[in-house]
């Protein structure tokens, strides 16, 4: 048996003062001074902790928001002076689909490697949008089921990229060899190219380097090459390059150590694959497929040319569709695609790598459940490195994170912990769902409940109609 | 009614001499309602009244409310702090005695309390913890004057959406007095004790470890006032517990934690606990803080490691499986009844009608969005389906089975209110299991914090020695008294309005319901 997939991590504490969600607020000109105060008694000891955040601070704004929101010192004060209150900073991080809550779960685990746990159970909404509005199953009594990350038996997340063959072929009684290139990572996840509307320094290298340690790939934009501290060796293999049309070509020297790269969409992708091919025999092809209205039956069309292997189809950051009056959500443009592929009998002849919108470790899961055989990701990474997605940094104003002052230590460090996370994260739902293995989780919607569905077996047969 | 509690004469004939001389008289604890105030000086209020520096101190302000919230102490230069846990706010505005229009000076300014935002979430939002915390204080339902919005949260689904159809006046008028709360644990005809329970809610499961010994006992003492029954949880047996044996269910769960044969001897149920709601598939957690040197002892574990219980039981791969565990409690225990705690899968009205073939007496199912102690966040937002749509299919497929009169069905995970027990009930659950409602009772303010390093700063699921000294075990029963009683008056007024003598009637009856995002148009069978 092959070692199991571990990610070393180690604890990388943030560079900028936490954001935290709530703070204290006290009319401290009508304290009593008296000698039993609360904030001696805070369980967490947070009012030390200010004050001696307050000595050390470089920022003059920003201000100390680590509460834990117990309201202990607020109900027991003498004098009532104490208030809790949210940080508004906190409030503003991100937008309506990256929301504070994401942000500061992702900060977390980037810091920790940790799979985030609490108390008082649920706290949120009944179900919501998109992946909020699907749940996924567990196994009771009757399946057989694993342990977990805590567990003794092994749980694979690994997946491929490439062309698997569907059947076996035989010339002369003998197995015809198949040639074709697979990839196998070791989560069903790769790395994103940046977001094109966060202008940032060069994090590539980190990105990279953060591919070799989790045994991932990283996108890298043929213009950006060659980056700094590349070791060909360690490096190439988990790098994708993405052959941009508009920088020079990457050498055949660097093509024959890579194992992925990615072309975009257009007339020509099959005389392009069928070069690229001609070249370099053993190199999967992608082609990035923007899903804006005509992007899921393009992926559908693509898939039908027996040149393509993968397709990566990619919706906006916030994974919807691109450019549409009413956007679907890339959770429904998935399912098309795999459906439509299953039907027309295509499904097992390409890869289909989803990204746009996936911003938590469940994301993975669902998507693969609605058909991708794997997500990319761009934001998430950011977010670990501190990233506010307040997008100054779009309007040229200074980047409150400071990104332009990570090293590569720092980044290496938070982005490992949060895909540590991720992947833990993972096995989690895969052990609860009893399923050992990634690949036979691609499509597999019996592994979920979809909220339409249980709404109207449910209460449809009872209420009517849903309004 | 008939308590549930046993003749120490039948004892002898089914349980073994060395667990009969291991039980002590059991202690009775008194139904009475009596003020029970908040344990901290500031009671959160929902409206603020801000006095500025105009006000002259001519004390109109305290001689008008006549719900005494300015306090005026003779000796004293100032106001003392209002006491705003008595504001009414906004609907004191019609009321000729509303301070803020009468004050000479115009120095009273009466506003939401900003902390409204920062207390709870839209499972439990602030006016549904405030009213909680009114009844528990009170024993009654929190006044309709302070406009509490408790009979749901704002999740914006299940419960939240659900409405009972009240007809305009009763079709009968029967005497609140005259109307039955009580549920009947075991409809087997097994030979087995029945056993009644007087409200159709008992305790669920904590452990020790997760919540403080005197938490436990305050569920315990109150499950004795009440005739119902309160849950060991993962933890083991707190000898403190023994006085209470009869109306307390060992949990068996994955790790086995403190399961010995006088534990399962000593108590007339026992529960499987195959999975819960909040961490569904996964097993229990305890972190390594919270292992104090009690809680390792008790559960026979190393001190301060982190116990991850495993997930599922190793000894069962199937229905048949789970039928020699339950044979093995009941050679065990003769009298004892067995539930069985499952999650909420696809199949969850499959395992139910398996695990009644398997001759479970209870089937307990647990949502996904209860839960009181740790969890991972991925598990209780993401895995298995919330409880309202788990108890009709559950319901109809037992129905269809022909077993649905010879089992109990239990739901939990999200339980939070009379309302949401009666409709748990009316959508075919015979009853229910709270947990969160208790610890709110006790001061819980859903800050999330129960899990790790000391556990919670308001000292109730913690077990750091200090903290749990925030709570009186006196104080924390007469809390929980007082919230069951609430709720049973409201879940008699809710059958009242229905004209039905007992909540049994209530069983089932979704004719009774209306879904606010549905047209409601379904014509009843």
């Amino acid at each position: 048996m092959p070692n199991k997939y571990h990610i070393k991590t180690r604890p990388v504490p943030p560079r900028r003062p936490r954001i935290g969600k709530f703070g204290v607020i006290d009319w401290r000109e009508d304290c009593a001074r008296c000698h039993n105060c609360v904030k001696k008694a805070c369980v967490y000891d947070r009012y030390r902790q200010e004050a001696d955040y307050i000595r050390s601070l470089d920022d003059v704004d920003a201000l100390f928001f680590d509460c834990m929101g117990c309201f202990s010192c607020v109900q027991n004060c003498t004098k009532g002076l104490l208030r809790l209150s949210v940080n508004p900073v906190y409030e503003g991080l991100g937008n309506s689909y990256w929301t504070p809550d994401i942000i500061r779960t992702t900060w977390l685990q980037a810091e920790t490697a940790k799979i985030p746990v609490s108390g008082a159970g649920y706290r949120g909404p009944f179900a919501g949008p998109g992946f909020d509005a699907m749940w996924t199953d567990m196994s009771e009594i009757v399946r057989p089921t694993r342990d977990g990350i805590h567990g003794r038996e092994y749980i694979s997340t690994a997946v491929d990229i490439g062309r698997k063959p569907s059947y076996l072929s035989f010339e002369d009684g003998k197995p015809v060899r198949n040639d074709s290139p697979l990839i196998c990572i070791q989560m069903p996840l790769i790395f994103d190219l940046p977001s094109p509307i966060h202008t940032l320094p060069d994090l590539e290298p980190i990105l990279v380097e953060t591919a070799a340690r989790t045994d991932l790939i990283a996108l890298v934009d043929s213009a950006r090459w060659p980056l700094d501290g590349i070791d060909p060796d360690r490096h190439l293999p988990h790098i994708g390059f993405y052959l941009n049309p508009r920088s020079p070509e990457i050498s055949g020297d660097v093509l024959r150590r890579t194992r992925l790269v990615e072309i975009p969409d257009g007339n020509d992708v099959v005389p392009r694959i069928q070069e690229l091919k001609h070249q370099h025999p053993h190199i999967v092809v992608a082609i990035r497929v923007e899903l804006d209205c005509r992007g899921t039956s393009r992926a559908v069309e693509l898939a039908s040319v027996d040149e393509v292997e993968v397709i990566h189809a990619v919706a906006d950051l916030n994974g919807n569709e691109s450019r549409a009056q009413n956007p679907r959500f890339i959770k429904e443009m998935i399912r098309e695609i795999h459906t439509t592929l299953i039907d027309s009998g295509r499904r097992d002849e390409v890869t289909l790598i989803c990204g746009g919108g996936i911003a938590l470790p469940e994301h993975v899961t669902k998507a693969v459940i609605c058909g991708a055989d794997l997500v990319s990701i761009n934001l998430p990474l950011l977010i670990a490195m501190e990233c506010h997605l307040c997008s100054s940094c779009e309007a040229g104003m200074t980047c409150p994170a400071k990104l332009e002052e990570i090293d590569s230590l720092y980044g290496v460090g938070r982005t490992t912990n949060l895909i540590a996370a991720w992947h833990d994260q993972l096995i989690e739902m895969m052990g609860a769902m009893g399923m050992r293995e990634a690949r036979r989780l691609r499509g597999d919607v019996g592994r979920a409940m979809f909220f339409e569905d249980l709404e109207e077996e449910s209460f449809g047969t009872l209420f009517g109609t849903r309004r | 009614m008939a308590r549930c509690s046993v003749q120490e004469d039948s004892l002898k004939e089914v349980l073994p001499e060395n667990t009969l001389k291991t039980r002590v008289p059991q202690t009775q604890v008194n139904r009475e309602i009596r003020p029970a105030p908040s344990r901290y000086r500031n009671e959160i209020a929902k409206y603020v009244i801000r006095r500025n520096e105009d006000c002259i101190r001519c004390g109109k302000c305290v001689e008008l409310c006549p719900r005494g919230v300015h306090v005026d102490k003779p000796g004293y230069k100032y106001f003392a702090e209002p006491r705003l846990d008595r504001c009414i706010g906004i609907a004191c505005e019609k009321t000729d005695h509303y301070c803020v229009a009468q004050c000479p000076r115009s120095a009273l300014q009466m506003v939401e309390n900003p902390m409204m935002k920062v207390l709870g979430d839209c499972r439990w939002p602030a006016d549904m913890i405030l009213a909680t915390w009114k009844m528990a204080e009170t024993g009654d339902l929190p006044p309709e004057e302070f406009g509490f919005e408790y009979q749901c949260g704002a999740s914006g689904g299940g419960f939240d959406k659900l409405r009972f159809k009240f007809p305009d006046t009763p079709p009968v008028e029967i005497s609140e007095d005259d109307i039955d709360t009580g549920i009947d644990l075991n409809k087997r005809d097994d030979g087995r004790p029945r056993i009644t329970i007087d409200v159709p809610w008992y305790g669920g499961g904590m452990s020790f470890g997760s919540v403080s010994n005197v938490t436990q006992l305050s569920k315990a003492r109150a499950a004795v006032a009440w005739n119902t029954f309160t849950c060991t949880g993962e933890g083991g047996y707190m000898e403190r517990m023994r006085p209470f044996d009869d109306h307390v269910i060992t949990q068996v769960a994955t790790g086995l934690f403190g399961v010995r044969e006088e534990t399962i001897q000593r108590v007339p149920i026992v529960e499987f606990k195959y999975a819960q709601g909040a961490k569904p598939g996964l097993g229990g957690h305890l972190l390594g803080d919270k292992n104090t040197v009690a809680v390792s002892r008790m559960r026979e574990a190393v001190l301060g490691i982190s116990l991850f219980s495993p997930f599922p039981f190793h000894s069962v791969y199937s229905i048949e499986d789970h039928m020699k565990h339950i044979d093995w409690i009941k050679h065990l225990n003769p009298r004892a009844l067995v539930s069985t705690k499952v999650s909420t899968p696809t199949d969850v009205d499959m395992v139910a009608v398996g695990s009644y073939a398997a001759g479970t007496h209870i089937v307990h199912i647990d949502g996904g969005y209860g839960g009181t102690g740790a969890a991972p966040d991925i598990a209780k937002k993401n895995i298995a389906m919330p409880i309202e749509y788990a108890i009709g299919r559950v319901h109809r497929f037992l129905e269809a089975e022909g077993a649905r009169d010879k089992v109990t069905l239990i739901a939990s995970g999200g339980i939070r209110s009379a309302h949401d027990i009666a409709k748990a009930i009316a959508l075919g659950a015979d009853g229910v299991v709270v947990g969160t409602g208790e610890l709110v009772a006790l001061g819980c303010v859903r800050c999330t914090r129960c899990e790790s390093g000391r556990g919670c700063p308001r000292g109730i699921a913690t077990t750091d020695a200090t903290l749990a000294t925030q709570i009186d075990v006196e104080w924390g029963t007469q809390r929980i008294i007082n919230l069951y009683n609430a709720w049973r008056k409201e879940l008699v007024g809710i059958l009242r309005r229905f004209g039905m003598r007992s909540v049994q009637e209530l069983r089932g009856r979704t004719d009774l319901l209306m879904h606010l995002d549905y047209s409601n148009d379904v014509k009843a069978e």
